[in-house]
């Protein structure tokens, strides 16, 4: 596996500036010979498929939901970072690069990080004249808040429902394109499999969820905009169904997976309440704006929050990290959470969780003030533990939320597949070893909007279009595969449900290959994961049938393709002997239990090729150089 | 808490489907209401029956995905609450839970609980955004605008779309939904070249899909999940009789 990332030459500056001279353009008029297949209908995909298609390319657009407007971008609170400096506070284009690169430990590539910030510029731009409501001041411009890792304020919001907003603007720029007839998207229809002729991706099979048909479609290029693969721990903020099917494909295709163990627990979930949980609920980040993170400074304290008083409670994220305190990176915030929580200083009935206190905000500010910036969060909190978080401190616990490893792309976001690219949470590029705040919405509407367009066109450009049809031997392969899958997974009749293997599956992940590892723990994983899966394929029970809509079957697709993908995620986690971002060996940290890089030995993203199931897969590394963020240990204290 | 569930179970579109009655016991009142859909279907799986089919995705009232008729309410009894946000605390002293789909001409189903909700992306398609290239924006803080009228835009974006309003008018319109939509965009400045041109053509598709007319019940506010005002449907009312009086498309006049 050949990994040339592509970076241009020159001072990082330049890079993009220059790459895009440099690239190959396909005429007006030639653009609509070339047809482009986009997996997804996220901020990555969906802004993809419109401006492909605003450039006069042909583009389809599959996606599992029953409609574009509901991939999981939807889902982010908070906010989106832009280096625009409105508040005068010293940010710049560099300073967004550089927190991002050091808040990624390290372990992204320099090259991608500074066209993101650069290209952030851009997208506020866009979303606003696209008529995104962000919120203002008064005087009528835009209002930014700060956000976790960073001492500016550069996030930009829309109440709490950002991400919503700013699918929202794709969505409907995807559908202007549609009734322009440049765009058609297949909603309800999952992509099971990539179409590889001759080492190039030609295009997909897809299943149609309503009717059960299997068919292919061929196109010049294949974009996978297919999101994170957080359910691997069944339990997470994602959607329920967010998979890893897509990218799974891919891989097993031929393209390299990168970093599969860089997974991000957040910090500000609401804990669970029982044993029946389907899934966690996130409470933006940005409430650790105003709110104040504490535990009982004694152990087993079951006392309600009121009754503790002020100076038997410890604030310890304050006390560990006076300068970022409540705002300190989501890893460091996790595993504090998680070491009170162990060492019995947890709140709450099940006592999981710790508490995010709003009482000096509502002192300083007034409830108004608090309602007004968190209104719709406070009121999603109490529906869901029936506490009202304006009189009693929320409690919250770390929960999978954003996985920053994918599939390994260059610089034009190309896979190891020729023809077969990657955009947003569905790729490795930008976050290395853990993401910052409010990055992700950024990174999904840069390579979306800004950098998967002109890239494909470099590709396009160098192919001749539309020579693979669907009947060509490999798409006929990929669609028996496909079927055979199916049919065995309808034929096992077994005794267990698909959503009780998950449940395993997720136990055994989050337990060994979650928060904290360590390498004895991994092998045991490893073990465990093929024990369930062998299980998986003799026990599973699959009602209903292939030709017709079957929910339990989409299901079991997908958790079966979780069970191939978890053991390379075990075996990247057990190769990296380092701690870094949120990735946390117990066997590397310093004194003060913080994460210990090793970069003489590690300072490379590891690329996983596939050798068959249950096979240990060959690793493969691209070194990262820092030419621009010298190399110093995170230090948020 | 023990309880009988009445479900709707329809095999596909031309099938004319009947209500199922199913028992659910020990349900924990923490458990949210498709939580306690999820352990029914466990309980069906191990009898070797078909589980209930219904749409979810992310479980916290923002993909818009779920849209369940619970006792006859869209949502359930809470306001201002999906679905997916119910929990069975909140249905304290039910006994008997009547669990439909969205009914709707305009909606239909594909399987027990799940309905055909693409007449809404259509309603979109013709009309509801703004025009603008990628790329070719000017910056993000040339045009201020007021608070107030930002405030404003946001309280019609927020719609999820997830049809709630269909299934509680007794025409089944779809017209708070539209309203949102044209009120969104037509309370900025980025939504003006394209104001009435838009009224027009996204009243037009929805009429054409088979929603029916609006007739000011109200219904439909109150069941929305995000509380979309019907004074959206007003606005829209007033844009779309000027659209129809003043709007002349593609007429150049000459100076």
């Amino acid at each position: 596996m050949e990994l040339n990332a592509k970076i241009p030459s020159g001072p990082i500056d330049q890079h993009w500036t220059n790459h895009q001279f440099e690239m190959k353009l396909v005429n007006p008029a030639n653009k609509r010979k070339y047809n482009v297949i986009v997996i997804g209908s996220g901020l990555a995909g969906a802004g993809a498929a419109a401006t492909m298609g605003e450039l006069g390319y042909n583009v389809r657009v599959y996606t599992y939901n029953d409609s574009a407007r509901r991939a999981h971008s939807i889902a982010a609170q908070g906010g989106i970072n832009a280096a625009k400096n409105y508040q005068n506070d010293g940010d710049s284009i560099f300073r967004l690069f550089y927190d991002t690169v050091k808040g990624g430990d390290f372990r992204s590539r320099e090259s991608n990080v500074y066209r993101l910030a650069e290209v952030s510029l851009n997208i506020i731009d866009q979303a606003v004249a696209q008529g995104v409501p962000f919120a203002r001041e008064y005087g009528g411009l835009l209002a930014n808040r700060s956000f976790g890792g960073a001492q500016v304020s550069r996030t930009f919001y829309a109440r709490g429902q950002t991400g919503q907003q700013l699918l929202l603007g794709c969505y409907q720029a995807l559908q202007k394109q549609v009734h322009a007839g440049n765009v058609k998207v297949f909603s309800r229809h999952e992509m099971m499999d990539v179409v590889v002729v001759d080492g190039v991706a030609k295009g997909v099979v897809v299943r149609d969820l309503v009717s059960g048909r299997i068919y292919s479609d061929t196109a010049d290029a294949v974009v996978l905009a297919t999101g994170g693969y957080s359910n691997v721990f069944y339990l997470s903020t994602n959607a329920k169904g967010c998979n890893v099917t897509a990218a799974w494909r891919a891989h097993r295709k031929g393209a390299g997976f990168a970093n599969p163990c860089f997974t991000q627990i957040h910090p500000t979930c609401i804990p669970p309440s029982g044993e029946e949980q389907s899934k966690l609920t996130l409470m933006s980040e940005s409430l650790r704006n105003d709110g104040r993170i504490w535990v009982p400074a004694k152990e087993g304290d079951t006392r309600a929050a009121a009754d503790i008083p002020e100076g038997e409670r410890d604030y310890y994220l304050e006390r560990f990290y006076p300068s970022f305190g409540n705002l300190s990176p989501r890893d460091i915030s996790s595993r504090r959470a998680k070491e009170m929580v162990d060492s019995g200083h947890g709140v709450g009935e099940m006592r999981n969780g710790v508490y995010l206190d709003f009482a000096d905000a509502i002192n300083r500010l007034g409830e108004g003030a608090i309602r007004e910036r968190y209104g719709n969060l406070f009121a999603m909190y109490e529906k869901i533990t029936g506490e009202d978080p304006y009189k009693v401190p929320m409690r919250i616990y770390p929960a999978p939320h954003y996985t920053m490893g994918g599939l390994w792309v260059d610089y034009n976001l190309q896979t190891t597949v020729p023809g077969l690219f990657a955009t947003g949470e569905a790729n490795f590029s930008d976050h290395g070893a853990n993401r910052l705040g409010a990055s992700a919405l950024m990174q999904g509407m840069a390579d979306g909007y800004f950098v998967m367009p002109l890239c494909i066109g470099d590709w396009l450009a160098r192919v001749n279009p539309g020579d693979t049809p669907t009947d060509h031997p490999a798409c006929k392969d990929a669609e028996r595969e496909v079927k055979e899958k199916m049919d065995a997974l309808l034929a096992v009749g077994g005794k267990t449900s698909v959503d009780t293997f998950h449940r395993r599956l997720g136990k055994v992940m989050w337990d060994y290959c979650g928060m904290s590892r360590d390498a004895d723990g991994l092998k045991s994983a490893i073990s465990q994961i093929k024990e369930i899966r062998d299980e998986y394929w003799q026990d599973v029970r699959v009602l209903g049938n292939g030709e017709s809509f079957n929910q339990s079957l989409e299901k079991a697709g997908r958790v079966a393709d979780f069970m191939e993908f978890a053991e390379v995620m075990c075996y990247d986690a057990l190769s990296r002997d380092e701690s870094c971002g949120a990735h946390y060996r117990v066997e590397h940290v310093d004194e003060e239990g913080e994460a210990k890089r090793d970069d003489e030995n590690f300072a490379y993203s590891a690329v996983w090729e596939f050798k068959g199931v249950g096979e240990e897969p060959a690793l493969h590394k691209e070194p990262l150089t820092f030419e621009n963020v010298p190399l110093s240990t995170r230090s948020y204290k | 808490m023990d309880l009988t569930l009445h479900v709707w179970r329809q095999d596909g579109p031309n099938d004319k489907g009947r209500f199922e009655t199913l028992p659910a016991k020990d349900i924990s009142e923490h458990m949210s209401f498709l939580e306690m859909l999820d352990l029914v279907n466990e309980q069906l799986i191990d009898q070797g029956k078909e589980p209930i089919a219904f749409d979810h995705d992310c479980r916290e009232g923002i993909c818009g995905t779920c849209g369940l008729m619970i006792n006859g309410v869209p949502h359930g009894p809470l306001s201002l609450t999906t679905a997916c946000q119910i929990h069975m605390r909140h249905l304290e002293g039910a006994t008997e839970i009547w669990v439909e789909p969205w009914r709707a001409t305009a909606f239909p189903v594909i399987k027990d609980l799940v309905v055909d909700r693409s007449a809404m992306d259509r309603i979109i398609e013709a009309g509801g955004y703004v025009s603008v290239r990628t790329g070719a924006a000017q910056d993000a803080n040339a045009t201020p605008i007021k608070k107030i009228d930002a405030d404003m835009a946001m309280d019609a974006a927020i719609c999820i779309g997830c049809g709630a309003c269909v299934a509680a008018c007794p025409n089944a319109s779809a017209m708070l939904f539209t309203s949102a939509k044209v009120g969104h965009l037509g309370f900025l400045p980025q939504g003006q070249p394209e104001r009435y041109e838009r009224v027009l053509n996204m009243v037009q598709v929805h009429d054409d899909e088979g929603f029916g007319n609006c007739t000011n019940h109200g219904a439909c506010q109150n069941a929305c999940p995000k509380g979309i005002s019907v004074d959206f449907i007003s606005r829209l009312n007033r844009d779309l009789v000027k659209a129809t009086l003043t709007y002349k498309p593609y007429e150049i006049t000459a100076v």
